[in-house]
C-alpha cells in the first residue's frame, strides 16, 4: 500500500525464506518417509526403542520435577530479600548458564562431580571411596538442573516480583503464618507460571542431545536423539534411526501442542517492577533457610563455571593457541557461525515484515492471511523436527551422492540457522512490530524509501535487536555439537566437536582449555550483541 | 460538486469485516475544519483515505481537482500530522524536520536555513539538536508543525494534534496553528473531542456519526444545532 515496489521485494524475500525453511525440513522428513520402505518389521518399535522411549520421558520427567522443586525455594529467597549487597550479581550467575554452550557446562560439571572431580575428592578424603558417579541418569539430571532450575527460577522470581506491594501488607496486617502466605499470596502466582515453565523445560530434557551424549555413558542411558545418532553414526542402521525419528517428531508434536494449551502469560500487575517491602523477611527462620537457599544456587551454578575457568587456565593455553587444529577449528566455527547467523537473521527479519505487510491489508486474501499465520508456525518448526532429524533426513537424502561430509558446511551452516530461528524470532518481531506501528505511515507520507528508509529510519533502532538476535545466533551455532555430530568429518571440525572429541580421548588438560576458549567466546559474541545500545534520555513527557 | 474545492469524496466507501463507512463532502479550500464524532464514527479512516494510507473499495478522492486514485501518500499535497509518533526518536530536531524538504536528507545551506526559519516560527530556536525524548509533548508537536511548514502542501491534515496535551499547552497550540494558518492560507482538517477546539479554531465542521458524514456546517451553525443526539452528546448540551 505505501510503497508497493518496496513491499514486492519484501514479499518476495520473506516468501523465498519461508519456502526455503519448509523445503528443507520437508526434504528432510520426506527422506525419513521415502526410505521407511527399508523397515522390514523387526525394527519398528521393538525392545530397544521402546526402551530409549521410556529413559528419555522418565529423565525428562524427573529433571523437570527437580528443577522446579530446587527453583521453587531459591526463586521465594530472592524474592524476599529485594536488596541485599550482591543480589544482582547472584542473579548474574543465574543467568550464565542459558548462554553457556552445552558442552563447556558438561565439562564443569565433570569437574566438581566427575571422578576425579572435587567433591569426589572431598569425600575421597573422608574414607569414601567413589561415592559418586556422574555418568549415567544421576549425571544426566544433574546437567538438567544445573541448565534448567536457573531458567525456571529466574521465571518465578519475576511472578513473584510481580506480586503486588498490598498483598504483602494485607497479610501483615492479618498476621498470616508462613505456610499460609506460601499457600494464598505465593503459590497461586507460581502455580500459573509453572505448566508453561516445565512444560518447556519438560520439551528441553526431551529433546536434549550434548549432555545425554556426555553424560549418558553408554545405551542404558540413551534418549531419542542420541538414539537417532548412534543409529547413523555407529550403528550405520537407517531404518532404526527413520523409527527413532517418526518417534521423536510424534513426541514433540504433542509436547508442544500440551505447551500450547497450558502456557500463560503472566498478567501485568500495577505495581510490577516495583520493589515491594516483605514483612515475612525478617524471622531468625526466614533469614537462614534464604541464605541457605541463596548459597546453595550460588555453589551449585557458580562451582562448575569457576571449575572451568580454574582447569582452563591450568591447561597449557600456549600449544593450544598455536595448534594448527584448533585454528582450523575455530575458524570453521565462526565462519559456520556467522553464516548461520547471517541466514537466521534475514530469513526471519524478511518473514516478520512481509507478514506484518499482510496483516496490515484490510483485505487480505486468505491465502496471504495463511501466509502470515504459515511465518509465525515455520520460525518454530526446528522444535518440532529437532536438529538431529533433521540431519538424519539429509543424511539419509545425500547418502546417494557420494561421501555426505562433503555437504556437511552447508547442512550444518542451515541446520544452525533453523535451530536459532525461534529465538531469533522472538527478539526480532516485537522490536519490528512496534517500529513499523510508530514509521509506516510516516514514512510514506514523507516519502521516505528504499536505502534512505534502511539507513535513517530502520536501521538506527533495530541496530540493538538485531546485533543480539545476531549475536544469539552465533553463540547457538558456537556451541552447536548435534548437527556436527552427524556430518563432521576429519575435513570439518568445529570446536565443540574437537571439545568433544578432546574429552572422549581422555584429554582432559586440553579439553579444559578449549572449553575455556570456547566459554570465552561466547561471552564474548553476547557481550557485543549487547553493545551498541545508545541511550536515548527520557522525555519529561515520554 | 466544485472543482475548485481543497478536498472532495465522491461516493466513497470503505468495507472492513464488520463495518462499511460512506464519505461524500466537499471541503472549500482556505479554511479550518474541525472533523468531530464520536469514538469508531469512522474521523481517522476518513483522514486515511484522503492521505492515502488506505484506498477506498469504491468512489474517488479529489484534493484541489486532481483525482488521488493509485497516489501514494507522499505524492499527495498532503500534510500529516498524528496524534503522537509524529518524529522519529532517534533523529535530532532539525533532522526530522529536514526529512520536510528532501525524504533523502540531502540538504544544502539554503535547506538547513529554512529548517532554522521553521523551528523559530513555531517557537523551538535552537531545538535544533535536541533528541525528540528530551521534549514535552508540545514541543513535539510544534516539531512537527515546522516539519509542514517547510514541506508547503496546501492541505495540512491534523489527527488530534492536541489531545496528549495539557489545557495550558493546547491554548498554546491552538494560538500557534491559527497564526501558521494565517500565513499559509492552507486548509486544514482537524480531527478533535473537544468543542473548545471547535469554538476557538474551526471555520467548518464535519461530523461523523457511524461511518457516515452527518452533517457539514460552518461553526456558527453547528454550535446552535439542537437536532441531532450525537452532536448534543459532542457538545454537552442536555
Amino acid at each position: 500500500m505505501f510503497a508497493p515496489a518496496e513491499n514486492r521485494i519484501t514479499m518476495t524475500a520473506g516468501t523465498l525464506s519461508l519456502g526455503g525453511i519448509l523445503l528443507f525440513v520437508g526434504l528432510a522428513i520426506a527422506a525419513l518417509l521415502l526410505q521407511s520402505g527399508d523397515f522390514g518389521n523387526s525394527v519398528l518399535f521393538d525392545a530397544y526403542i521402546w526402551r530409549v522411549t521410556r529413559f528419555t520421558l522418565l529423565q525428562a520427567s524427573l529433571s523437570t520435577l527437580l528443577s522446579v522443586v530446587l527453583a521453587i525455594p531459591i526463586a521465594r529467597a530472592l524474592a524476599r530479600r529485594p536488596s541485599f549487597p550482591g543480589r544482582v550479581w547472584v542473579l548474574r550467575v543465574m543467568a550464565l548458564p542459558l548462554g553457556l554452550p552445552v558442552l563447556v557446562g558438561a565439562l564443569g560439571l565433570i569437574e566438581i562431580w566427575g571422578r576425579q572431580g572435587a567433591l569426589n575428592t572431598a569425600l575421597a578424603g573422608l574414607g569414601l571411596q567413589q561415592p559418586i558417579s556422574i555418568y549415567g541418569l544421576f549425571g544426566i539430571l544433574l546437567a538438567h538442573v544445573f541448565f534448567n532450575m536457573p531458567l525456571i527460577a529466574r521465571l518465578f522470581l519475576a511472578g513473584l516480583e510481580r506480586i503486588p506491594s498490598e498483598y504483602w501488607r494485607t497479610a501483615a496486617n492479618l498476621g498470616m503464618p508462613p505456610a499460609a502466605l506460601f499457600r494464598f499470596v505465593e503459590w497461586p502466582v507460581l502455580r500459573g507460571l509453572l505448566p508453561g515453565a516445565a512444560g518447556l523445560v519438560f520439551m528441553l530434557c526431551a529433546t536434549s542431545f550434548t549432555l545425554v551424549l556426555t553424560l549418558g555413558g553408554g545405551p542404558a542411558a540413551s534418549t531419542i536423539e542420541v538414539a537417532i545418532y548412534q543409529a547413523l553414526r555407529f550403528d550405520f542402521d537407517p531404518p532404526r534411526a527413520i523409527a527413532l525419528s517418526a518417534l521423536q517428531i510424534v513426541m514433540t508434536g504433542a509436547l508442544l501442542l500440551a505447551l500450547t494449551r497450558v502456557a500463560t502469560e503472566p498478567a501485568q500487575s500495577a505495581t510490577a517492577g516495583k520493589i515491594s517491602r516483605r514483612y515475612d523477611a525478617g524471622t531468625g527462620l526466614s533469614r537462614t533457610s534464604d541464605a541457605g537457599w541463596i548459597l546453595f544456587s550460588l555453589l551449585f551454578i557458580g562451582a562448575p563455571l569457576i571449575a572451568v575457568v580454574g582447569s582452563g587456565l591450568r591447561a597449557d593455553l600456549v600449544k593450544l593457541a598455536g595448534d594448527p587444529t584448533v585454528h582450523r577449528a575455530l575458524v570453521t566455527s565462526i565462519v559456520i557461525a556467522v553464516l548461520s547467523a547471517f541466514f537466521c537473521v534475514t530469513m526471519a527479519a524478511a518473514m516478520i515484515r512481509a507478514a506484518g505487510i499482510v496483516v496490515a491489508r484490510r483485505h487480505a486474501p486468505t491465502l496471504a492471511r495463511a501466509f502470515a499465520g504459515t511465518v509465525t508456525a515455520s520460525t518454530s518448526l526446528v522444535l518440532l523436527v529437532p536438529p538431529v532429524v533433521l540431519g538424519a533426513g539429509w543424511f539419509l537424502l545425500l547418502r546417494p551422492f557420494g561421501d555426505v561430509a562433503r555437504f556437511a558446511p552447508a547442512i550444518v551452516v542451515a541446520i544452525n540457522a533453523l535451530m536459532a530461528l525461534p529465538f531469533v524470532h522472538r527478539i526480532l518481531a516485537p522490536a519490528m512490530a512496534t517500529h513499523a506501528a510508530r514509521t509506516d505511515r510516516l514514512t510514506a507520507s514523507l516519502g521516505i524509501r528504499g536505502f534512505h528508509r534502511l539507513r535513517w529510519i530502520d536501521l538506527p533502532p533495530l541496530r540493538k535487536p538485531l546485533l543480539m538476535a545476531f549475536s544469539f545466533a552465533m553463540a547457538l551455532s558456537l556451541g552447536d555439537l548435534g548437527a556436527v555430530a552427524l556430518f563432521g568429518s576429519q575435513d570439518m571440525v568445529t570446536l565443540p566437536w574437537l571439545l568433544y572429541s578432546r574429552m572422549g580421548s581422555y584429554r582432559t588438560a586440553d579439553a579444559a582449555g578449549l572449553a575455556l576458549f570456547l566459554g570465552l567466546i561466547c561471552l564474548i559474541f553476547t557481550m557485543l550483541g549487547t553493545a551498541g545500545d545508545r541511550r536515548v534520555p527520557e522525555g519529561r513527557n515520554a | 460538486m466544485n472543482s475548485q474545492a481543497a478536498v472532495e469524496l465522491v461516493g466513497v466507501d470503505v468495507r472492513y469485516d464488520t463495518t462499511a463507512l460512506h464519505f461524500d463532502c466537499a471541503i472549500q479550500p482556505g479554511g479550518i475544519v474541525a472533523v468531530a464524532g464520536a469514538s469508531g464514527s469512522g474521523k481517522s479512516t476518513l483522514f486515511h483515505v484522503i492521505a492515502g494510507f488506505e484506498e477506498p473499495d469504491r468512489g474517488e478522492v479529489r484534493i484541489l481537482g486532481k483525482t488521488m486514485s493509485g497516489q501514494a501518500p507522499a505524492e499527495r499535497p498532503v500534510s500529516v500530522i498524528f496524534q503522537d509518533n509524529n518524529l522519529f526518536a532517534h533523529l535530532d530536531v532539525a533532522t526530522n524536520v529536514g526529512f520536510g524538504i528532501s525524504p533523502s536528507l540531502r540538504l544544502s545551506v539554503a535547506d538547513r536555513a529554512r529548517i532554522d526559519d521553521a523551528l523559530g516560527r513555531v517557537g523551538l530556536d535552537s531545538f535544533g539538536k535536541r533528541l525528540p525524548p528530551t521534549l514535552s509533548g508540545g514541543e513535539r508537536q510544534r516539531v512537527a508543525l515546522a516539519r509542514a511548514l517547510v514541506r508547503h502542501r496546501p492541505l495540512l491534515l491534523l489527527d488530534e494534534p492536541f489531545a496528549a496535551l495539557d489545557p495550558g499547552m493546547r491554548a498554546g497550540m491552538r494560538a500557534l496553528l491559527q497564526d501558521l494558518h494565517d500565513q499559509e492560507n492552507n486548509t486544514i482538517l482537524m480531527i478533535t473531542h473537544h468543542p473548545d477546539d471547535v469554538r476557538a479554531l474551526a471555520d467548518s465542521v464535519l461530523f461523523l456519526d457511524q461511518g457516515r458524514i452527518i452533517a457539514h456546517d460552518p461553526v456558527e451553525r453547528f454550535l446552535e444545532r439542537r437536532d441531532m443526539a450525537s452532536i448534543n452528546r459532542f457538545l454537552g448540551n442536555a
